[in-house]
């Protein structure tokens, strides 16, 4: 026990807090929470050779909460006096149609530490200076012409954020964390006879910034983009249909977070407007699918030490050889569904209010060597990167986008295509995966999930595999 | 009242001696925006409040140059000890990044001038009780049109009221107020037969609370989408014409917008890139970006620099005759700015549109329908599959199949693909149903072909 460090980090006192939370839970109310938030974020970035941009955005508040039954009140405020949580408090508790003060007991929180740390960065690791962020970019710029005389452009940007967060809640937490994050970011523009085309490439997580040094990671950022980019330039039409796709490892897992794991979140299965909401036991993929969605991974964009809740992350198993075994849930929606609570409730901001959302989501490794997976087809697409994704939850309805692919002919892969959106049925498509590689790869730390007008950082992997059949979405006939 | 107008009259003083106080800590230019409000969000579900949001927000965003140095900040912190502290990291952040030979302020005498009322702001304030009423009405009316919508995913019914006080080192300090109200229901219908869901949504936003359809059209309207859905199949894989409803054609104007975006341009990342003066579309197409429509979604007096808005004729009888650039990315590519400077607090300074539109023709929706043999009409989009560089283009879409004239049967998990210069080439026929739900808005539009990827 003790103080608990946020507490003074928002000028607030324990006192303050549970008097907060005893003027919103009211009897009526099923469970309150108040979630302080101050974020510090910076960025900077360059492009036509020069780092001249530079940014820094503060931001501070406090969510308060009321559940009642399945409705939510909720209320922001950027001040952190005591007139502000009071005023917030009695705005949350508007829809327990309770008077205030009405002596419901809140339990005294215990001043919790989440139980590990998945990104142990100090603050001073995580300060990093501003000109050895532009020395870095200034690198990447080198190294990406120096890669093709045809890259003629390179834009880069070094983005850090540092979160620190305090959750107090009306069944007995007073919980708090500090949540580092950071992106690089490097898309290469290359010309050639008038043509241009972009190819972009990137990495972060929970890291510090010696990550990015590591191997020379950054420099190996830089050739990518500039790689995939002088590549598009030879890129033929893709064909359009239906034919056999191969996925490689990592960043194309996009299709478990979209065609699966959307779907598996329990408000839309709550509601019963998910294309999965009555398939709990039933068989949604192919036996050599295993699926789950893990917070605990050390340093992963994706992970967090507790969710926005308090509660710890986990790792849920989603389907496992292929029967629908778990949704992913916030405390509000396992309450209704009186079904266990996943660790997954997540906001982007004091000013949102929580959702069941993923972490990092991917499929578990299987047997086949992937050389082979890639030689079992005669005529069909190789795809290893992706822009986005989208998915319609109640038709289950999904697309996603390819970046980097190639033709595969006679079981080798032959030439590079240009980008096309492949598009399935979340609830079909993995039925119809018959091959999976011992090559699980994590990807390198780059996904955002909006939801609900929301964003949060999400990871997500995969092995390679083998599709038997999906829509390409190519011009060619 | 007497509270409201200190406090404005607060954040122009603030503005003011932030200012001073940049130039105190070695900044030669600098400019400043505030903005604050107060939003509400009501969401019923089944007839009851799922969820009801209430806030106050403010921001302020710093810009500084030093020299041809240049960085920006913001906060939500508005107490004098860490504003300082953000004009000093200001200053001190502009030192570390390299000069950049055309960053800078606007120049002085082009400021936008005199006081403008675009009317864009309704006093108009609705108690909690009134706006979960709405919402309950709206989703009431889209549950009981039709006996096959099961199911919903709520009706809403958002407030909000805020303002911009924009303020810089020439002196320039501007300030308005808009509003906005809107409401939405996204009903899920079943298929009685096949046990097949689907869901789709209607929506209406105004200015002004008066102008708002009735919570019933906007059920109704929200019901026939999604029950008209039922039943969707997918379609061969072949070329035919497609035709875009003004949402999906809305879509591709927001394509348009990115393309003619100033910083795309002179980076080398966009398809229009040298396309100035030369033939874009058929000489029936015109595109406008006006940021004067009285009461309009996108409409203010001043841009994020402070800058006159006005209506800049973007797609003139087919040709390209302007892009959209704020200050820099018009000097970037010798051209002055066209007031689209857009200011996100905590963001680089970008541009944006303000009222986008191609201008309506003289059909029907229908007539158009009526000129395809065998062909698509579009009515969702999903996904991002648009390479802005080259414009290569292709998305999932549903809608439904085109036979002699008549929509059919529904489609779904298909895809379309072409390239984004191929389409607007390819723009056959515009309707005359131009109607303004956002800031960017587009009649239905007809596209020679493109190919439709399904079973």
């Amino acid at each position: 026990m003790g103080e608990l460090v946020q507490l003074t980090s928002f000028g607030l006192t324990e006192g303050e807090v549970i008097g907060a939370l005893g003027r919103v839970k009211v009897r009526d109310v099923d469970y309150a929470d108040l979630y302080f938030e101050s974020c510090v974020s910076e960025s900077v970035s360059m492009e036509e050779s020069l780092v001249k941009r530079a940014t820094k955005s503060v931001s501070q508040g406090v969510g308060v909460r009321a559940t009642a039954g399945e409705k939510t009140g909720f209320a922001y405020s950027d001040e952190l006096t005591k007139k502000d949580l009071e005023l917030a408090a009695d705005t949350a508790r508007y829809i327990a149609n309770s008077p205030s003060g009405d002596g419901a007991a809140v339990s005294v929180p215990v001043c919790q530490r989440p139980s590990r740390d998945l990104y142990p960065i100090e603050r001073a690791q995580a300060e990093v200076a501003t000109a050895d962020r532009v020395s870095l970019l200034n690198a990447i710029d080198a190294e990406a012409r120096r890669y093709d005389p045809r890259i003629k452009n390179v834009m880069a940007s070094f983005n850090t954020e540092y979160k620190v967060v305090m959750v107090a809640t009306s069944d007995g937490t007073l919980i708090g964390d500090v949540q580092p994050l950071s992106r690089l970011q490097v898309t290469c523009i290359a010309e050639e006879d008038g043509q241009h085309q972009a190819g972009s490439f990137g990495g972060g997580g929970r890291v510090g910034f010696e990550f990015y040094h590591e191997g020379d990671r950054y420099l190996g950022y830089a050739r990518e983009a500039a790689r995939v980019a002088i590549l598009n330039l030879s890129a033929i039409e893709t064909p359009a249909g239906v034919m056999p796709v191969v996925l490689g490892g990592g960043w194309p897992g996009i299709l478990l977070h979209e065609a699966i794991g959307h779907g598996l979140e329990a408000d839309f299965n709550r509601k019963k407007t998910s294309a999965f909401s009555q398939l709990l036991g039933k068989r949604v993929a192919s036996d050599v699918c295993t699926i789950v969605d893990d917070g605990t991974l050390p340093g992963r964009r994706g992970s967090l030490n507790m969710d926005d809740e308090g509660t710890p992350t986990g790792r849920t198993v989603l389907i496992e050889h292929g029967i629908l075994r778990g949704y992913i849930t916030d405390k509000l929606n396992a309450r209704l569904m009186g079904i266990p609570v996943t660790g997954n409730g997540r906001r982007e901001s004091y000013q949102s209010v929580v959702l069941p959302r993923m972490t990092n989501t991917f499929m578990l490794a299987g047997v086949s060597d992937p050389e082979e997976i890639i030689r079992s087809v005669d005529r069909g697409l190789y795809a290893v990167s992706f822009g986005g994704g989208q998915v319609d939850i109640t038709n289950g309805k999904f697309v996603f986008s390819a970046s980097e692919a190639y033709l595969i002919e006679g079981g080798k892969v032959t030439r590079p295509v240009k980008g096309a959106t492949l598009i399935g049925s979340g609830p079909e498509i993995l039925t119809k995966v018959s091959m999976v590689g011992h090559d699980l790869k994590l990807d390198e730390g780059i996904g955002t999930c909006g939801k609900d007008g929301q964003s949060v950082p999400v990871g997500v992997g995969l092995p390679t595999i083998r599709i038997d059949e999906i829509t390409v979405g190519g011009t060619q006939g | 009242m007497n509270q409201h107008v200190q406090q404005r009259d607060g954040y122009s003083q603030l503005a003011v001696d932030l200012l001073a106080k940049a130039k105190h800590s070695g900044a030669t230019e600098a400019d400043i925006i505030i903005a604050d409000g107060e939003t509400f969000s009501v969401q019923v579900r089944l007839g009851a409040v799922d969820r009801l949001t209430k806030a106050r927000e403010k921001h302020l965003g710093l810009r500084v140059f030093v020299g041809k140095r240049s960085a920006s900040t913001s906060t939500s912190d508005f107490s004098a000890e860490s504003l300082n502290q953000l004009v000093a990291e200001t200053c001190t952040l502009a030192k570390a990044v390299v000069e950049d030979q055309v960053s800078g302020l606007p120049a002085a005498d082009q400021m936008a001038g005199e006081k403008l009322d675009l009317d864009l702001f309704d006093p108009t304030r609705l108690n909690t009780e009134q706006q979960i009423e709405l919402a309950k009405r709206v989703e009431a009316a889209a549950m009981s049109t039709d006996e096959r919508v099961t199911n919903s995913e709520g009706g809403d019914f958002d407030s909000s009221l805020g303002r911009v006080v924009l303020g810089n080192s020439h002196g320039f300090l501007g300030e308005y107020q808009s509003s906005s109200f809107s409401m939405s229901a996204s009903p899920v219908a079943t298929d009685p037969a096949t046990g097949a869901m689907q869901r789709d949504s209607w929506y209406a936003v105004q200015r002004k609370f008066a102008k708002l359809d009735s919570p019933e059209a906007v059920g109704l309207e929200a019901a026939r989408r999604t029950v008209r859905k039922l039943g969707a199949r997918k379609v061969a894989t072949r070329r035919v014409p497609v035709v875009f409803d003004p949402e999906t054609a809305g879509s591709l104007m927001g394509n348009l917008c990115s393309a003619v975006s100033g910083y795309s341009l002179y980076k080398g990342a966009s398809f229009l890139a040298g396309q100035l003066d030369k033939p874009l579309a058929p000489e029936y197409v015109t595109v406008y970006d006006d940021g004067r429509v009285v009461g309009g979604l996108g409409s203010r007096p001043f841009d994020g620099e402070g800058l006159p808005t006005r209506k800049t004729t973007v797609v003139e009888r087919g040709v390209l005759k302007s892009y959209l650039l704020d200050t820099y990315s018009g000097r970037k590519l010798g051209l002055a700015s066209t007031g689209n400077a857009s200011r996100s607090v905590g963001e680089n300074p970008s541009v944006g549109p303000t009222n986008f539109y191609l201008a309506p023709g003289t059909k029907a929706a229908q007539d158009i329908i009526k000129t395809v043999k065998q062909g698509l009409y579009v009515t969702d989009l999903i996904g991002f599959g648009i390479n802005m560089v080259t414009g290569d283009y292709s998305r999932g879409a549903s809608g439904f199949w085109i036979d002699g004239g008549e929509l059919v049967y529904p489609v779904e998990e298909i895809t379309i693909a072409s390239n984004l210069k191929d389409m607007f080439a390819g723009m056959e026929m515009i309707g005359s149903d131009l109607v303004f739900r956002g800031r960017i808005a587009s009649p239905t539009v007809k596209i020679a072909e493109m190919m439709v990827a399904g079973s």
